[in-house]
């Protein structure tokens, strides 16, 4: 019984196969030299394998094609995810550049380690299998523990990825608890095959299923800092290096999304009633729980935490309503919500200096007059943030609120644009800092250089246009979830 | 000759044997204590897999958990200088206590839902007597090498993660 893989199965993964060459070609040219000029070229290795599979990852949309045995596929929902993975990490690659430098970080390691993660993502999204989503996890949390403690001799980063590691393999043994339960139950680690299992009229809900459906939500309730699962977030986030918790805020929460949804949606969408009520609850208090702690931080990089704490309450809104149709709106709100979070995490690095982060809010005091032009972006991607008009943040809240209420939730509906009038808060005060104190401090030299600034004009501009033209991005997002349907 | 009665004994032996173990490993304040009945839980786990005809699982059982891995515990336990009682004194405290209570109702909850549940009957793709003409481990090879080609292959970048983060960390610069 000897089986082969069909070779023409391979130029379907050749994104993931340019990403985990140039991760091993970054970690090979570290080993054998390790002069300046070679890690700058480390960088821009990064870099060019994140555009060239960017380039190839777009012309895969449109294409629909299962292979390796159903275990992976290529659909919209996984290009249009890892079209985002892929623009994340072109973007935390620039801004590292100047970064790695500062915080003295491996270069080497640094990048292959980013690009591991891109790899992990990208699997978990395209998976149409339990393994392969569990391994594709595996591959982007361990890349990210490791990169949390980069920072040499500084006990926070350690203290982050140690924090992070332990809490993220018990969540990592619950998911897989929860798989097997699953699978115990209708013999199927393919996510499609259980739906028709369970829709074929000999399977009964029986107390395991649900109890492997409620280790599910844990586990991916973990990966995307939902509350009571978020313990971790706030510490990890603040300890680890700037872009790394750009990149865990932006690409991680995306990559964990797209799975769970891709699991909840295709699998479990007929115990909707099952699963539904206990992600309204914990919508609820990742919401709450994430704003209200959010108002009493000083420090910004802290509070930008918080904050994503709370976004990933209001995507589960739209997760709460199982309504396949609807659940674009998560995928344009992730769009959205990357761009402004990388781009308010730039902000932040700028105004950090070698050995000190100066990430407490009375450091933005004054910014306005000395940096006018870097306190206007930060001032839009807060007002994204808050979700104020016209701006993308604003568009993706409002597809999501109005999910909530085509699909007659009105009372989560009503909870979270409470809950983002309280948001308002504290991302108006950073500004009101930025705009109307003075600086206590000795104002210091910003090194505003071109690396940076890309990457915040990069930010500021795709906010403003998702804001303006909504249309396009929303198509897409529709199309994506076509496969739902 | 009828069998039953012995495997059932050994069953016994086995589950009353993982249960007593893992009970002490968690009790002992010794770690390297600890550590050695973490080997006696591995393989009454591993002598309950070769009831369950699942030979290969339990080699691999014996040969990497308790052969290689506990190797590694007990090199890094002496390398930390844990051998001595150094497990500070328990004491109470409501923390504790919640923890306790929320990880019992865990227990029971899932030993409810495991005893509760009547296996449905579906057909395996593998069957007992198909495995008996094959063999285990050529099916297990074949599926590993053929139909799980693509995750065994992502496993081994897995593993390099694993590798390279490990002496990134290892190696850091300490101040």
């Amino acid at each position: 019984m000897v089986v082969t893989i069909p070779e023409f199965a391979f130029r379907w993964i050749i994104p993931e196969i340019i990403v985990a060459v140039c991760a091993l070609a970054v970690l090979l040219i570290e080993v054998f030299s390790g002069t300046r000029n070679s890690r700058r070229f480390s960088a821009f290795l990064a870099l060019f394998g994140a555009c060239l599979a960017l380039y190839v990852t777009l012309a895969l949309w449109n294409q629909q094609e299962d292979i390796f045995y159903n275990l992976y596929t290529i659909d919209d929902f996984g290009t249009f995810f890892k079209v985002v993975f892929l623009v994340i990490t072109a973007l935390i690659t620039i801004l590292s550049l100047r970064y790695t430098e500062r915080g003295e970080i491996p270069f080497g390691e640094y990048y292959a380690l980013l690009l591991f993660g891109l790899l992990g993502m990208m699997i978990m999204v395209s998976s149409n299998n339990f393994i392969t989503i569990f391994v594709g996890l595996e591959i982007m949390s361990i890349s990210l523990y490791v990169l949390c403690g980069l920072l040499a001799g500084n006990l926070k980063s350690a203290e982050a990825s140690f924090k992070y590691f332990l809490l993220g393999a018990f969540a990592t043994a619950f998911l897989l608890y929860g798989m097997a339960f699953v699978y115990a139950t209708t013999g199927s680690l393919d996510i499609a095959e259980i739906a028709d299992y369970v829709l074929s009229g000999d399977f009964y809900l029986t107390p395991m299923f649900m109890a492997g459906i409620a280790f599910l939500i844990a586990g991916f309730g973990f990966k995307t800092a939902s509350v009571p699962f978020h313990m971790w977030t706030p510490d990890v986030y603040e300890g680890a290096p700037t872009p790394v918790t750009a990149f865990m805020a932006t690409g991680v929460k995306a990559a964990s999304f797209g799975a769970f949804l891709r699991v909840f949606y295709t699998a479990l969408l007929p115990f909707m009633e099952g699963w539904s009520g206990i992600l309204w609850v914990i919508a609820v208090l990742t919401m709450t729980v994430g704003n209200i702690t959010a108002l009493v931080q000083d420090n910004v990089k802290r509070m930008l935490a918080y904050s994503s704490i709370a976004h990933a309450g209001y995507i589960l809104i739209a997760l709460v309503t199982g309504d396949r149709a609807l659940s674009s709106s998560v995928l344009y709100y992730l769009m959205a919500y990357t761009f402004m979070n990388i781009g308010a995490f730039t902000v932040v690095i700028l105004l950090g200096k070698k050995g000190e982060e100066n990430t407490d809010i009375e450091h933005y005091a004054g910014l306005a007059k000395r940096y006018p032009f870097l306190a206007f972006c930060m001032s839009i991607f807060l007002l994204s943030l808050a979700g104020f008009p016209p701006l993308a943040g604003f568009m993706g809240k409002f597809y999501v609120f109005s999910a909530a209420v085509k699909a007659e939730y009105y009372g989560l509906a009503v909870i979270g644009v409470l809950n983002s009038a309280v948001a308002f808060y504290y991302y108006l005060r950073v500004m009101m800092y930025m705009y109307f104190r003075e600086s206590e401090m000795p104002s210091e030299e910003i090194n505003l250089s071109f690396a940076y600034m890309l990457v915040i004009v990069i930010s500021a501009w795709a906010l403003i246009h998702m804001g303006i033209f909504p249309r396009d991005f929303l198509l897409l997002a529709r199309k994506s979830v076509d496969i739902f349907i | 000759m009828d069998f039953s009665w012995f495997k059932w004994l050994m069953f016994i032996v086995a589950a009353a044997l993982s249960i007593v173990g893992s009970l002490m490993m968690v009790t002992r304040r010794n770690a390297i204590h600890s550590a050695l009945w973490m080997i006696a839980t591995f393989i009454a786990i591993a002598v309950i897999y070769v009831m369950q005809n699942a030979q290969f699982i339990a080699i691999a059982q014996i040969m990497v958990y308790a052969g290689a891995i506990m190797m590694l515990i007990l090199f890094v336990i002496m390398l930390v200088n844990l051998e001595k009682d150094s497990v500070p004194e328990r004491k109470f405290s409501s923390r504790k206590f919640t923890g306790a209570v929320i990880t019992i109702m865990l227990f029971f909850e899932i030993l409810v839902i495991a005893t509760a549940y009547q296996i449905t009957g579906r057909e395996a793709v593998y069957s007992a007597s198909m495995l008996e003409r094959t063999g285990n481990v050529r099916v297990m090879g074949s599926l590993l090498y053929g139909q799980y080609l693509f995750p065994f292959e992502l496993a081994s970048i897995l593993l390099l993660i694993g590798i390279v983060g490990a002496v990134i960390l290892a190696k850091r610069k300490k101040e």
